[in-house]
């Protein structure tokens, strides 16, 4: 019997899991996943978990429900990758030898990174949005606050979603309309980039949207510290911006296991062939998602994408044929934009977000680029085809792994 | 787009950076620097000369980067560059500028 581990049951690896065990023959292969957490959160839901918007059950379920049967769960903390001799270190010295290794143990907020953001005010005037336990704390608070300075704050990237956070600043705005109190609070992005987003046409329609909300921008801010005791983050520029509560997305950093076992980059992200999704480093290791170096968003749709193309390069790598360089870095994302609506975006390494329609070209119904009351029941039906299809790995019809440019108001093409 | 710097025609684009890094030398260099109100010391080249061989082996340039490269921290990159260290310092180097990741 031939084995393949999977270290990492969030979004990617479950979904590999999936896929596998239906591909691989059961009488040659074992397939193993390993996970220290028994629970298995929505992460997209954490965007609206502050705002009362999503309960904390909708968002958290048992990871072991979405597990298919035939796959060894093991929930046991990684101590160790050895590449060199095929084998992965689990706590209380048990081991595992694989034949082939994905590695799906995703990103993290490192809040430590940055002086002052973690210290004494952290949850009481600090908060992220990017783990439950922030989101939740930040829904506490939110109930209560009774308005002042809100800053919405990203610390560098990359980060998981580059969108929640302008999403977070949209929504925010709603939320304090609805409360009747929006003329108390004022609302700040403060971003390292130089506009709202990474990318040209979206940043222009986006900017709009913050502009058209009051939201105010302050771009090219590269965080120093936090001041706590004074209440301002600081930049090199010595630029200060002051506030009452700051919503900061903390440095995103790959899982400590990555760094242990000396495999990954200055962000412990290991370094992926952007197309095939091999390691650089051992043929017999992939990776996938969020724990990947590739200049693709981290994101689900994105690992989605990803997963349906390696789940094709591992039965080549088994079958010794050469591997498909086929991932284009397809991201398709809805941003939500406040009362009720959202944008929907889908672009890849080469084509940036523009207009059009989608997933039909010409027909829809969702548009790309534009807000509208459509986009915005994507994103709400989205939790229910993230737990019933995507992580289980069945296919969402329409919506192809490679990027199409048809319905598509393409106007240049960068590189 | 053309540009002239030191007598000479430069290929350029919208923002002023270097289109083809074999049309740069020093001079050019310290052109596009005094345009910038910028006067290269050692350390600017020392700055520099980083930057190129990071462009070299095709590696990300980024602020964390700096901090871990061993020539220049951060304080002293914004001090040496000021007002947005990062696209300042390509612009001068002659390679693009950099991209976020996304």
């Amino acid at each position: 019997m031939k084995n393949l581990v999977i270290l990492g049951a969030g979004t990617s690896g479950t979904m590999m899991a999936n896929h596998l065990i239906s591909k691989l023959p059961k009488r040659e292969w074992n397939i193993t996943i390993v996970d220290q957490f028994k629970t298995h959160y929505y992460q997209p839901g954490f965007l609206f978990l502050p705002f009362d918007i999503y309960t904390t059950k909708q968002v958290k379920k048992k990871g072991e429900k979405f597990i298919p049967k035939g796959v060894n769960y093991i929930q046991k903390k990684i101590e160790l990758i050895k590449p060199d001799e095929n084998k992965v270190q689990l706590e209380g010295d048990a081991q595992l030898d694989y034949d082939i290794l994905i590695v799906a143990t995703g990103t993290k907020i490192a809040p430590s990174e940055i002086e002052g953001m973690d210290g004494p005010m952290w949850y009481k005037n600090i908060f992220d949005f990017y783990t439950y336990e922030g989101a939740k704390a930040l829904r506490n608070k939110l109930r209560e606050w009774e308005g002042g300075k809100l800053v919405v704050h990203i610390t560098e990237m990359p980060i998981k979603c580059p969108v929640a956070p302008l999403e977070f600043a949209f929504l925010a705005d709603s939320f304090f309309k609805n409360k009747s109190m929006r003329d108390k609070v004022d609302i700040t992005y403060v971003t390292p980039l130089g506009g709202a987003f990474t990318k040209p046409k979206a940043t222009e329609a986006l900017h709009h949207l913050l502009e058209e909300k009051g939201i105010k921008e302050v771009t090219d801010f590269n965080i120093e510290r936090v001041d706590y005791e004074n209440n301002k983050i600081v930049d090199y520029a010595d630029t200060e911006v002051e506030y009452d509560l700051l919503v900061t997305v903390p440095t995103n950093m790959g899982d400590e296991l990555i760094e242990r076992s000396g495999m990954g980059d200055d962000l412990n992200y290991v370094p992926t062939n952007k197309a095939t999704l091999q390691t650089n480093d051992y043929e017999n290791i992939f990776a996938i998602g969020d724990a990947t170096n590739l200049p693709a968003s981290k994101a689900g749709s994105v690992a989605h994408f990803e997963a349906e193309i390696l789940t094709d390069n591992i039965l080549r790598y088994i079958k010794g044929e050469p591997l498909k360089a086929e991932f284009d870095g397809h991201a398709n994302c809805f941003i939500e934009t406040g009362n009720g609506k959202a944008l929907l975006i889908d672009f890849n390494y080469t084509h940036e977000p523009v207009e059009g329609t989608f997933p039909f070209p010409g027909v829809g119904p969702l548009k790309l680029l534009k807000e509208s009351r459509m986009n915005h029941m994507g994103k709400m039906a989205f939790r229910w085809i993230y737990w019933n299809m995507l992580i289980k790995g069945i296919h969402i019809p329409f919506v192809s792994t490679n990027m199409t440019t048809k319905g598509k108001k393409l106007e240049k093409i960068n590189n | 787009m053309k540009k002239v710097l030191a007598n000479r025609e430069i290929d350029v684009n919208e923002e002023g950076y270097l289109v083809d890094f074999k049309q740069w030398d020093r001079e050019i260099c310290e052109c596009i620097a005094d345009e910038c109100n910028i006067v290269m010391t050692e350390k600017h080249w020392e700055v520099i000369e980083y930057i190129h061989e990071k462009h070299k082996n095709e590696e990300p340039l980024s602020i964390r980067g700096i901090k871990k490269s061993g020539v220049i921290n951060i304080k002293e990159f914004y001090n040496l560059f000021p007002g947005g260290p990062l696209k300042k310092a390509t612009l001068i180097a002659g390679i693009p500028k950099p991209k976020s990741c996304i």
